[in-house]
């Protein structure tokens, strides 16, 4: 039973002359950890940030739903009305390409992580969770001006963010790191934070971009059970990109293959996993560039 | 080859030396020559001649030559070994406290048992010697707690943080006791310029760089024109409380909206000063947008310029600003009501005291000292509210913060504003202080001298300011002070004339021993278990 929470139709993003991304029509299941792969340079962090609202897609539409799914008949008529969404009380529908990054995560409810890990690392590791509850503290401030003067409301609003930040640290074990700059904390940790981070944004869709690059085997293994607890526990589908091929085909409910910004394939892993098209996709990349070397080389 | 190797080591490397002590001279030769051997001067019948003066180049070269040779053959890693060693030991630095302090007061008796120019010598040496004292006891002091409550340990830190907070509460009293200490040791004459020169604008200061340390330091957006602000709020001020808020024009139509300065009355100040402020937020929205995109180099620039561009603007608008000749007859603030003037119905009269100048003075620091204290503890709070957190991490990771739902536009945007508000109020604080403004006060040079507090002090931290506009606006002000160079440089020398250079000396070496700063701690806004400052390492400089 087919029931997205995610639809990217027709997505075409072309930097000058370069085509990053050609008509490409994928969909995210809710409560899945659906995989985004493909070889360098397919296009999938590109996809990433058409979904977030960093880039602009030159073409396409990208809607993200809540709640109920019966409000997918809304779409044509939302895309034809111009507006970036709807929202009803059994649900709500967003047309991602038209908000700007920020109301992607605020309102939309999309989080996401980077290629290389971006905290902030001049802050502590609570702070880092902090920021990420911005938008929840800054109404409990009145946008600043109420907490100016110190109103009862924002201590309380502050402490309950500060105890959601405590609980994240638990789960991913840092709470005696809590006080530490997050730049001090070892690469594996970071990534782990980037994520609890991401997380404390109450998000719907969870965007993750290899997460798993620079960890050794068993902090692989580690992250993946970590978020198949996310999907399971806090019901946050996951939209994940990822080249480490032992992570993906043990989590993902289902895998997207990209190649030179079109989608070669689509299905479940062990489907994919034989198919022909990505084989030789991922092995046509490790040819050319075997050729490469030896060219290189002088062979 | 290893024996070899520390032969030459272990050799007293004197040819060495004395190489890079030739090589030193001749570059000074070089650059010396056409500076100082060769002068043109205006000769009595006003035609230029050249005049040669090779004894004194002969000397400067000798020097760098001697100089360098020294150098080269100091023992300069064990002598380093002694210095750390020094710096760390409190007995030492307490031994030398109190050495200076005794030579402090031998030249002061000596001083006064004397007189003519020996007299004025020693007194100077012992105003050095003094401060000297000072100096390594606060140096003894922080060594002391440095070797007792160690920063690797949890109490130590704990203790470290209450140490902190009771040296700021000594400032404070300190602070708000100064003007009437100075008043009881200098009089009411010689204190105006201890509580004027050194006290206001010290504090104007202070003001400048806390305001701009919420968008340098905090937002870690590169400001270069924030003297634009400063005189937005001054003018703002000038000529509101000249030509009465601009409703005036529609007086005749409505006249419940006219309202007159003179209306306002004695509190005049008090609501102007808040209005100019708004009027300085204002600009600093309106300069910060265009700028929005820029980062680092590019927005130091365009910044930069449109300090400029203020400032010629209030040069060349002459109908508004008078240009050049500037506004003069600013009224002057009241003491909520009751004017600082001679006879009846001034603040002596009405208090009973004989009039003096020195008390509008004293009410004047008391105003910028309740001014710094509002941006400072404004700015404390704000750092702890999620609009403070936000600059921080606009300062740490942009794109992060977009990630997470932050809108970089309105952040960046109110650290302009609330920046430049503050700017605003010491700018019309200035206006009232002064009666008389002009473009002349609001130079690149200014806006140079608060970033150059900001990065100074510290960026981000307040005390680190706070210890730097001290060191830079007192330092400047006391070199006016040191007669006692003219000892050392003969008679003719100025010490005014070259305080500007000894400044920029200071900065250098400063800069040198701490880079990031006097604090470059960063004070973590929350905290689970424990307060833990964040060192410099891992905290951005920003880029815009
Ligand atoms: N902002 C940009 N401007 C120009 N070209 C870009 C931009 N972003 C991406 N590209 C190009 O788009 C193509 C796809 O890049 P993308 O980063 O999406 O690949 P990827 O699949 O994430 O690769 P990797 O596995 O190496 O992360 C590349 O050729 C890249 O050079
Ligand atoms: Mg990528």
């Amino acid at each position: 039973m087919s029931d997205p929470l995610l639809r990217v139709e027709h997505l075409t993003m072309r930097f000058g002359g370069l085509v990053a991304i050609n008509d490409l029509s994928i969909t995210a299941e809710r409560g899945h950890i659906t995989a985004l792969i493909g070889p360098n340079g397919a296009g999938k962090t590109t996809v990433f940030n058409c979904i977030t609202g960093f880039y602009k897609p030159t073409e396409g539409r990208i809607a993200l739903r809540h709640g109920d799914a019966a409000i997918w008949n809304e779409l044509d008529a939302l895309t034809g009305e111009g507006r970036r969404s709807r929202v009803r009380r059994d649900g709500a529908l967003f047309l991602l390409e038209r908000m700007p990054d920020f109301e992607v995560v605020r309102k939309a409810r999309v989080a996401r992580t980077f290629q290389n890990i971006r905290l902030f690392p001049g802050m502590t590791v609570l702070e880092n969770l902090l920021v990420a509850q911005h938008t929840p503290l800054m109404r409990a401030s009145g946008w600043t001006v109420l907490g100016l003067f110190g109103v009862p409301s924002y201590g309380k609003a502050e402490r309950a963010a500060i105890e959601k930040a405590r609980a994240w640290l638990d789960r991913i074990g840092l709470i005696d790191r809590a006080d530490d700059p997050a730049g001090d904390l070892p690469y594996g940790a970071q990534r782990e934070l980037e994520i609890a981070r991401a997380m404390c944004t109450d998000p719907v869709l969870l965007c993750l971009d290899e997460p798993a690059a620079g960890l050794n085997p068993s902090e692989s293994a580690k992250l993946a059970r970590f978020l198949r607890m996310l999907r399971n526990e806090h019901a946050t589908s996951i939209l994940l990109i990822e080249h480490d091929m032992s992570v993906v085909m043990e989590i993902s409910d289902h895998v997207i293959v990209l190649d030179h910004g079109v989608k070669i394939a689509d299905g479940p892993p062990d489907a994919v996993r034989n198919d022909q098209k990505v084989i030789a996709a991922y092995l046509g990349v490790e040819d050319d560039e075997v050729s490469k070397v030896e060219a290189e080389v002088g062979l | 080859m290893t024996a070899e190797a520390s032969k030459h080591a272990s050799r007293p490397d004197i040819v060495r030396a004395l190489r890079a002590a030739a090589f030193t001279g001749l570059v000074a030769f070089g650059l010396l020559l056409p500076l100082i051997a060769f002068r043109a001067i205006h000769d009595i019948r006003n035609e230029l001649v050249l005049e040669t003066r090779w004894p004194l180049f002969a000397a400067f070269v000798a020097s760098a030559f001697v100089g360098q040779l020294i150098w080269q053959l100091l023992p300069r890693d064990r002598l380093k070994k002694m210095l750390a060693e020094f710096s760390r030991s409190p007995r030492k630095l307490a031994a030398a406290a109190s050495t200076c302090a005794l030579a402090a007061i031998i030249l002061w008796i000596v001083g006064t048992a004397g007189f003519g120019a020996e007299a004025e010598i020693a007194f100077g040496l012992s105003y050095l010697f003094a401060f000297a004292t000072i100096a390594f006891l606060i140096g003894a002091a922080a060594a002391w707690v440095t070797t007792r409550y160690p920063t690797s340990s949890a109490p130590g830190r704990e203790r470290r943080h209450q140490i902190g907070i009771g040296l700021r509460m000594a400032g404070l009293g300190f602070l708000i006791a100064y003007p009437l200490m100075m008043l009881w040791l200098a009089g009411s004459q010689g204190s105006i310029k201890w509580i004027d020169n050194f006290g206001i604008q010290i504090l104007i200061y202070v003001m400048l760089g806390w305001g701009l340390n919420i968008v340098v330091g905090l937002a870690g957006l590169l400001d270069l024109g924030y003297v634009a602000f400063y005189a937005v709020g001054a003018y703002s001020f000038a000529l509101l409380a000249k030509n009465g808020l601009p409703f005036i024009a529609f007086a005749s139509e409505y006249p419940y909206l006219a309202v007159d300065f003179y209306q306002l009355g004695p509190w005049a100040f008090w609501v102007l000063l808040p209005i100019a402020g708004i009027l300085a937020a204002f600009w600093g929205i309106l300069l910060g947008f265009p700028v929005l995109r820029l980062r680092g180099d590019y927005l130091a620039i365009v910044t930069l310029a449109f300090g400029e561009i203020i400032r010629l603007v209030l040069i060349n608008w002459v109908d508004l600003t008078n240009g050049y000749a500037g506004i003069s007859g600013v009224p002057r603030p009241s003491f909520f009501g009751i004017p600082f003037i001679e006879g009846e119905g001034g603040f002596a009269a009405r208090y009973g005291l004989k009039f003096e100048a020195i008390h509008r003075t004293i009410f004047l620091y008391y105003v910028i000292l309740v001014l710094a204290l509002i941006t400072a503890l404004v700015t404390i709070r704000l750092r702890r509210l999620p609009i403070g957190r936000a600059w921080e991490a606009l300062r740490e990771n942009e794109i992060a913060c977009r990630a997470l739902g932050i809108n970089t536009t309105t952040t960046k945007l109110t650290a302009f504003a609330i920046g430049a508000m503050f700017g605003g109020f010491a700018g019309s604080f200035f206006a009232a202080r002064q009666g008389f403004i002009s473009p002349e006060s609001f130079t690149f040079m200014e806006s140079a001298v608060i970033v150059a507090i900001v990065v100074l002090g510290g960026m981000g931290s307040q005390i680190g300011v706070a210890i730097a506009a001290i060191i830079m606006i007192g330092g400047t002000e006391l070199m006016r002070e040191l007669d006692v160079l003219k000892v050392i440089f003969g008679k003719g020398f100025d010490p005014t004339q070259y305080r500007m250079l000894l400044f920029g000396l200071g900065m250098v070496l400063i800069m040198i021993w701490k880079p990031r700063g006097l604090i470059s701690k960063r004070q973590p806004s929350v905290f689970l278990k424990e307060r833990k400052a964040v060192s410099s390492a891992h905290v951005r400089e920003g880029h815009g």
